[in-house]
């Protein structure tokens, strides 16, 4: 489990200190794959170095496991962060060294035969999919491919849990989502617990159990990923999860409720759901707005809707979309509430 | 200097009669005098290098400023001092290791004064372009000052380190030449004391070629051999 407690953390520049993080305070507990998104310049960075005390908070604590690391000397610190590791958005591999070195390096860092680092390190290139790269250095693989080596590296000392920098904004839609099934993987088959630093809402809604929002260096918003989502509180998690909200261009016609679906690696590729609801139920939804992307067979995203008429047809609607078979989407009527106080 | 009769065929041959006799023991001298002097500068310039590095305010091992200033100090201070004048400086010290201050050996303990500070000063560029990123990597990794050195720092700058040991060794070649001042033997030795003193051109033009060519020879292979080592390149 990890503890921040009451974290700041101030820069002196030469325009006067800047208060990166305020007075943060979170839980993460193991095996969760916890998201902590912001848009840049919240501190989401500072945050996650201050883990593994890259960064030295000024003031608070970070406890590992009940331990608190600002109390440790720098041997015992060392060895947290073999227990704690880090991917970052730049991959960071060592360009003059081959992949399985790569690997190997915080191994061998750790004072482990080059025998058995070599042995664990070809086994961690199999789990990252890239057995045939053990030779190749990193200049010749694609960025997806160097962070699945990067990932690799990082569970080289057997971690209890990995810290994601910005692990995935490098990366195209496609590569993103397959790095984060292989991290997913990793949290359920070995146990890891994941802290996923972004600032891409479609990360978060991918993978993320619990999600903290960042702003100005303060956390405005903490919860399940599914709570956070079907009912964001905080103006700053509103932005980020309807950002055409955010820019005031939305608005129900008179007597329109609105609603919105979440495609949570929904199967609705081959689904005309909303068709479907026209024809069945003779409810035509509009698509208000609508961030939507298929990986595969899977859908991720959201969708405003428009359900025309009154409260009988907007819980049909709700009921249709919520019953729709093969289908994994969740429905929240958002607007709903405030469409009614109008009318009324 | 009068050029105009400094090639006629007499003079050729002369130069070329000299060239056969005397330019492979001075051409030994010259390479070999070289490469001890440039071992030497790295022995002493790469770990200052690698101190000047860490030891920085925002390195991975930052020493104390005072100790650092001084570092710096004294290396500006070297590489300021005309080499000339520097030879003459170091005779003491050269009395000192060698037990003698002239000669073809003797002349090796002024090179590498010289030359280390700016070995230093090349191996600090090279560090420093290491991505700071990658630093920050191994200290996540829960890697010592010592093993970010060893195992990060010093291996991804190889190719770098390369071409400014090429520059190091090309630059220390021509140095040798004034060496000829305190009786060290070698290329520059022929050209000052036989073919500028002694008014024979031809000798003189002989020994730069050869030079030259030695310069070409080094060049090419250090940058050869760091475009083989640099991974970051697709073969």
């Amino acid at each position: 489990m990890i503890e921040l407690r009451n974290l700041s953390k101030s820069f002196s520049t030469s325009g006067g200190p800047v208060d990166a993080l305020k007075h943060v305070n979170l839980t993460i507990n193991n095996g969760d794959i916890y998201g902590i998104i912001g848009m840049s310049g919240a501190g989401k960075s500072t945050l996650v170095r201050c883990i593994n005390l890259l960064e030295r908070p000024s003031e608070g604590s970070v406890l590992v496991d009940g331990k608190d690391l600002g109390m440790m000397n720098k041997k015992e610190l060392r060895a947290v962060r073999r227990r704690v590791t880090m991917i970052f958005q730049g991959f960071n591999l060592l360009m003059q060294r081959t992949c399985l070195k790569n690997v190997m390096l915080p191994l061998r860092l750790a004072g482990v035969s080059k025998k058995e680092a070599e042995e664990r390190a070809m086994k961690l290139l199999e789990t990252v999919g890239l057995p045939d790269k053990a030779n190749a250095y990193p200049a010749q693989l694609s960025g997806g491919q160097q962070q699945r080596v990067a990932i690799a590296r990082a569970l080289s000392t057997d971690p209890d849990v990995l810290l994601c920098d910005e692990a995935t904004s490098a990366l195209d839609p496609k590569t993103t989502h397959a790095i984060l099934e292989l991290i997913r993987d990793i949290n359920a088959k070995m146990g890891i617990t994941v802290i996923i630093i972004t600032h891409q809402m479609s990360v978060v809604q991918e993978i993320c159990s619990r999600v903290a929002i960042l702003e100005h260096g303060t956390v405005v918003e903490e919860g399940d990923v599914a709570e956070v989502f079907a009912n964001p509180k905080a103006q700053a998690t509103q932005n980020l999860v309807y950002p055409e909200m955010a820019q005031g261009n939305i608005s129900p016609a008179p007597g329109g409720q609105l609603v919105r679906l979440v495609f949570n690696g929904a199967n609705t590729v081959q689904e005309p759901l909303l068709a479907r609801m026209a024809m069945e139920k003779g409810i035509a939804a509009s698509v208000h707005t609508a961030s939507v992307r298929a990986v595969g067979e899977k859908t991720y995203g959201y969708m405003l809707l428009e359900i025309p008429g009154g409260p009988d047809e907007l819980a049909a609607a709700v009921k249709y979309l919520k019953a729709t078979p093969n289908v994994n989407v969740q429905v929240e009527v958002t607007y709903a509430a405030d469409v009614k106080e109008e009318q009324a | 200097m009068n050029f105009a009769n400094a090639f006629t065929p007499e003079k050729l041959q002369e130069a070329w009669a000299m060239f056969l006799s005397d330019f492979p023991q001075a051409l030994w001298d010259t390479v070999y005098v070289t490469f001890l002097a440039t071992f030497f500068a790295i022995v002493i310039g790469l770990p200052l290098g690698m101190i000047l590095v860490a030891g920085d305010a925002k390195g991975i091992r930052p020493l104390p400023k005072p100790l650092m200033k001084f570092l710096n100090v004294v290396i500006n201070l070297l590489r300021s001092i005309p080499f000339l004048i520097l030879i003459v400086m170091v005779i003491p010290l050269t009395r000192l290791i060698i037990g003698t201050s002239v000669g073809t050996v003797a002349s090796i303990v002024p090179l590498v004064v010289a030359a280390f500070p700016f070995v230093a000063r090349l191996v600090e560029s090279s560090l420093r372009e290491v991505n700071p990123n990658i630093i920050e990597t191994a200290q996540s990794m829960g890697a010592t000052p010592m093993q970010i050195m060893l195992h990060v720092l010093l291996p991804e700058s190889v190719p770098s380190l390369i071409n400014n040991f090429t520059l190091a060794i090309t630059t220390i070649m021509g140095y040798t030449a004034m060496s000829g001042a305190i009786g060290g033997g070698g290329l520059g030795k022929i050209a000052i004391t036989v073919g500028y003193q002694r008014y024979k051109y031809a000798v003189l033009y002989l020994a730069v070629i050869v030079l030259v060519i030695l310069v070409q020879i080094l060049q090419s292979f250090g940058t050869w051999l760091s475009r083989k080592c640099d991974k970051r390149l697709k073969h």
